[in-house]
């Protein structure tokens, strides 16, 4: 056999839990054992119980639990947060524990001479046999080093446990504690007797916030994506990785168009937006960044389509009186199921928490489109590395729905500017629409203008539109005039003509 | 009817689990030794007995009775320490 089907050979087994297999290009090795390290509370027990719980639940491979720290009772009461029915899963043979946590009658026991930990690889094998097991989780190793107290004998001895369970089919995670979050692998050097895979789990300070990652370091013999992923825990859905740079760019690229609810910008764009595109609209509070968001859920539902926006800046009660403001009903397309608004805080939790909140949001109303307002209110809670690959793994997300996506952006400055949004996430949006304040004349007139929009023909123009009790009105070019985007508006030489209205 | 009950537990055949057995039979030989029922239990044979006792690493002496339990791990090489460690010492019958 040459090396190359070797490298075949080893199978992967997908874990379910969200994220992560795609990250492991499949998931963990299987039949394998894989050492998951982290930092105190970095979400290692979580991790091996939802390896088991999704294993039952949407592979129906019962597993065994084996614990050294934490009571099994614990583990039950811990879990049930998460939708995990442990003692049902225990009455219908699906999960075991084996409960090595420390014990009351542990004070009166002697040690003389020396032993072996025969006892816990019996009952480990016997648990696996009793269900057929096909998961197999141990956490953690550390607690059995501080329960004996001979650490040779120990890592010799849970390095047999390790070589006899290569034996059996069953994937195995066993978790060992970290001191700092980068340096050496594990406490007690237990990587050294599992080092054909290490997944690691981090839960440091950035910035002055707590952001977690997971990062697998090696799979022997298998494939896997490099670096560190962010990873979230939710109440309902425990972990969940957010794989950004493994997604594919493989979304099918649409030519349809659609309307964005402006007949005169469905112009400028050539036609309307693509059908699964997201666009990037910017400009200072007040140029009606809103107001083109409203147009554009109005335009979804008079196509017959569903439309679902997420306001971070105003609260529900704002958003449906600037609407009917502008002769667009809300609350009739809400009753009429072709809307949904969800009016959130930024501040209430992280980044990785919105998006996972925004994708179940998403998938559950199953919209044809979305619209964030704003995404800058968003860019508050994070960190900039963590706000960019929020906006690659959304946009990213949206598109393989096949959903049109609409994002405000705020700039800081009410005359020209760019805002840190756009810098941000310019690239990856697909259409760029610029919306600017033109002072002339001792007047502030506002401007529009489409930037970029990828594949398609676009118009060129800076013109200048009005708010009315209709909505938005979109006129003729500002000509003869230089300088609007820089934000100091000049004549240029010759007459100016001004269409006004 | 000995008052002490013993019970050893052991992993197969090896060396370690003779040495224990060996050990232990030649602490209940001594001239002065308390009456003992000694149970022995090869784990292999029987897993459950392992899960039932919460048993972690092999051989383990345990004393049944009387109270209170008490737990002796290892090949029970020293016979003082383990005489000591289960309170089967002089004076205590």
């Amino acid at each position: 056999m040459s090396s190359r089907e070797i490298l075949r050979s080893i199978g992967k087994m997908a874990t379910g839990i969200p994220g992560f297999d795609e990250i492991a290009n499949g998931g963990l090795p299987e039949n394998r054992t894989t050492l998951v390290a982290g930092t105190a509370g970095s979400a290692k027990t979580l991790f091996a119980c939802q390896f088991l719980a999704t294993g039952i639940t949407a592979f129906d491979q019962p597993g065994v639990f084996v614990t050294f720290e934490e009571a099994p009772e614990d583990i039950r009461v811990n879990m049930a947060s998460f939708g995990w029915d442990i003692p049902a899963w225990e009455a219908a043979g699906k999960w075991i524990f084996v409960d090595a946590s420390p014990q009351l009658s542990d004070h009166n026991v002697a040690v003389v001479g020396r032993y072996d930990l025969a006892g816990l690889l019996t009952r480990v094998e016997y648990a696996i046999d009793k269900i057929d097991a096909r998961r197999l989780a141990l956490d953690s190793l550390g607690a059995v080093f501080s329960r004996f107290q001979d650490e040779t004998l120990i890592r010799g001895e849970l390095f047999r446990i390790a070589s006899a369970l290569k034996r059996r089919s069953v994937t195995t995670v066993m978790t060992a504690e970290r001191n700092g979050e980068y340096g050496s692998i594990a406490r007690y050097g237990v990587e050294e007797f599992v080092t054909d895979n290490v997944v690691i789990l981090r839960n440091a300070l950035e910035e002055e916030k707590r952001r977690r990652t997971i990062e697998i370091l090696k799979f022997r013999g298998a494939y896997h994506q490099k670096g560190e992923y962010p990873l979230t825990i939710q109440p309902e859905y425990g972990v969940t990785v957010i794989p950004l740079s493994a997604i594919q760019l493989k979304q099918r690229s649409s030519n349809v168009r659609i309307s964005c609810g402006v007949d005169e910008i469905n112009r400028m764009c050539g036609g309307g937006f693509f059908r699964d595109s997201v666009i990037l609209v910017s400009g200072a509070t007040g140029t009606g960044k809103t107001l083109i968001v409203t147009h554009f859920l109005a335009g979804g539902a008079s196509e017959g389509e569903r439309s679902m926006v997420f306001a971070f800046e105003e609260s529900r009660e704002q958003l449906f009186r600037n609407a009917s403001g502008w002769g667009i009903d809300f609350a009739k397309m809400e009753a009429d199921g072709v809307l949904e608004v969800v009016c959130l805080y930024p501040e209430v939790m992280g980044l990785e928490d919105h998006l996972v909140r925004m994708r179940a949001a998403i998938e559950r109303f199953r919209p044809n489109r979305v619209a964030i307002d704003s995404l800058s209110a968003l860019e508050r809670v994070a960190t900039p590395r963590g706000f960019r690959e929020f906006v690659i793994s959304l946009t990213s997300f949206i598109k393989h729905q096949e959903i049109a996506g609409l994002f405000t952006a705020t700039t800081p400055t009410l005359l020209g500017g760019t805002s840190v949004t756009e810098a941000h996430i310019s690239t990856i949006t697909d259409s760029i629409i610029l919306l600017r304040y033109v002072e002339m004349d001792g007047q502030m007139r506002r401007g529009i203008t489409v930037l970029k929009m990828r594949g398609s023909m676009h118009d060129k123009n800076i013109r200048e539109f009005n708010i009315d009790a209709s909505g938005m009105h979109v006129a003729e070019p500002f000509y003869n005039i230089n300088g609007i985007l820089a934000g100091n508006p000049m004549y240029g030489p010759g007459v100016a003509r001004l269409t006004t209205g | 009817m000995a008052a002490v009950v013993l019970r050893l537990y052991l992993s197969g055949q090896t060396t370690r689990s003779e040495q224990a057995l060996a050990n232990v039979r030649r602490l209940l030989s001594q001239p002065n030794a308390v009456a003992c029922d000694l149970e022995v239990i090869d784990i292999l044979s029987r897993p459950e007995v392992a899960e039932e006792e919460n048993l972690l690493a092999t051989p383990t002496l345990i004393k049944v009775a009387p109270p209170p339990m008490r737990r002796v791990i290892g090949d029970l090489s020293d016979m003082q320490a383990v005489s000591d460690a289960l309170g089967l010492g002089q004076g205590e019958m």
